[in-house]
């Protein structure tokens, strides 16, 4: 069996007397997509900033491909990507100019082709000369999109990725990344406060509250172990019990 | 160090300059007032002409060298704030791109907005008031690159104190520049400042650049000295401020505000 792709252990971050993430360790494997839950302040966010080299561990490891994060940088974050509802693109850019960087940023080859590729992937033709000011909350969700995936990153991290799409594009997009899974091997650290597409995307799920795990399995373990109807409940549950 | 990293966060700056009068204006309107205002009075000056040798001279050679550093020093701080106002720092920093590049990057911009500035102000000075700013000869050079430096140096500064303190500090984007003004001894000899204050012009590379700048025209003479003492004070002071950005980028990591610069 192969090694993990990403392995987080006793992962700690203090900011001065509070704790936002307290000892946690998981491992996504290739290919696997890894549901993360918890409400708000359960330390998600922070978590997602330390894999993402944003943020320094008070304590622990996080190792990627093998290499430790701390010491390997930049051979890393080359291999990994982010998409987040919170996070935009320069507005003064294009769309197209918006890729264009990004693609230089991480030394892409046939950079045209990619964008191109990309474009019609995520049905982003129309609006691919229009400044980035200029586009809806929705556009904006599918160009950081676009940007993660223009760099064909081994590991992804999406932050909500669907949160502003309406019903149809956010289908599409969900498939568009189960694909790109079936196709590369993608490993994906999700988010989403949507319950029923946690259930439809994620391998696995943990449960973050107060910076600690306090559930991890299948959708279907996490709702049996806790003896609710759906993840929701379960997600209730532990939300008001914080 | 990758070159493709920093062409990226070059290219995403100049496609800024396409379409964004504001931007466009910075190089040429500003610039353009400045020298139209100093022209004036330099030409009012002028007619005092023998009780103030060379003023034409000395006062438009002082203040386009002025805007060298000036603009340097804008070209660092600025870039780095429009990626705070884009809220793009995330994206950056979340890339492979290094904080080492990064600063590489706004250098190059840094040059690039000084070299568009001083061909502006240079053609405008000849053409407005016959004024030819090769006149001080090759010694330009040496003391064009000082200046840079210097630029760069309360450029990095500025940026490191402004990813420390966030948006508070932004207003140093425009105002520390101005700080070292007086010291700099632009337009005056350093003799005229108290003799405390001479101590702090002394150790202040600009003020070096302007005396040899002065001395040059002055008498002629091979300005070494103060270039020498200009480049020494630059190359100490440039390693410090690049060793203390990365101090600052690396405790802003630990706690969690580099995501947050400017909110």
């Amino acid at each position: 069996m192969s090694s993990p792709v990403v392995e987080v252990r006793n992962l700690n971050k203090r900011f001065g007397e509070f704790t936002a993430v307290d000892g946690i360790s998981f491992d996504i494997e290739r290919g696997e997509i890894l549901g993360l839950l918890g409400p708000n302040g359960a330390g998600k966010t922070t978590t997602f900033q330390m894999m993402l080299g944003l943020v320094t561990p008070t304590s622990g490891s996080i190792r990627m491909f093998g290499l430790d994060l701390q010491t390997n940088r930049e051979a890393i974050l080359q291999q990994v990507n982010f998409s987040s509802t919170y996070i935009s693109l320069p507005y003064s850019l294009t769309v197209e100019e918006n890729l264009r960087v990004v693609a230089r940023l991480y030394g892409m080859s046939n950079i045209a082709g990619r964008i191109d590729d990309m474009v019609k992937k995520l049905e982003m033709s129309e609006w691919r000369n229009k400044l980035t000011r200029k586009l809806s909350s929705g556009q904006m969700t599918r160009l950081t999109l676009a940007k993660a995936l223009l760099t064909e990153p081994k590991v992804l991290f999406l932050d909500e990725p669907t949160a502003s799409l309406d019903p149809d594009i956010a289908h599409k997009i969900r498939g568009i990344l189960l694909e790109e899974r079936q196709a590369t091997g993608l490993s994906i650290l999700y988010t989403s406060h949507n319950m029923r597409e946690m259930e439809e995307m994620s391998d696995r799920i943990i449960f973050l509250q107060r910076g600690k795990i306090v559930a991890e399995g299948t959708a279907k373990d996490i709702v049996a172990r806790f003896g609710q109807a759906d993840l929701e409940e379960v997600f209730l549950k532990l939300a008001r019990e914080q | 160090m990758a070159y493709h990293r920093i062409a990226a966060l070059v290219i995403r700056h100049l496609y800024l300059y396409r379409r964004s009068l504001p931007r466009v204006m910075e190089i040429i309107y500003w610039p353009f007032l400045d020298l139209v205002v100093w022209g004036f009075i330099t030409v009012y000056l002028a007619t005092f002409q023998g009780q103030m040798p060379a003023v034409v001279t000395f006062l438009l050679g002082a203040l386009i060298l002025w805007d060298v550093l000036f603009r340097s020093q804008q070209g660092i701080t600025i870039s780095f704030l429009e990626e705070i106002w884009a809220r793009n720092l995330m994206n950056l920093f979340a890339s492979p791109l290094t904080p080492s590049e990064f600063l590489a990057a706004t250098m190059v911009m840094s040059l690039f907005k000084v070299t568009a500035v001083s061909m502006v102000m240079s053609v405008c000075a000849w053409i407005f008031y016959s004024y030819n700013v090769f006149i001080i000869g090759l010694w330009l050079m040496p003391f064009i690159i000082n200046l840079v430096l210097t630029g760069w140096i309360i450029g990095v500064f500025t940026t490191s104190l402004i990813m420390r303190f966030g948006q508070e500090a932004e207003v140093l984007a425009w105002s520390m520049v101005f700080l070292f003004q007086p010291i700099s001894c632009v337009f005056y000899p350093m003799e005229v400042l108290p003799a405390w204050l001479r101590g702090v012009a002394w150790i202040n590379p600009a003020a070096h650049v302007f005396e040899g700048m002065r001395g040059l025209l002055a008498t002629h003479a091979a300005p070494l000295t103060s270039l020498s003492l200009a480049s020494g004070l630059n190359l100490l002071y440039l390693g410090a401020v690049i060793v203390w950005f990365h101090h600052t980028f690396n405790v802003c990591k630990e706690r969690g505000s580099l995501v947050r610069v400017g909110e």
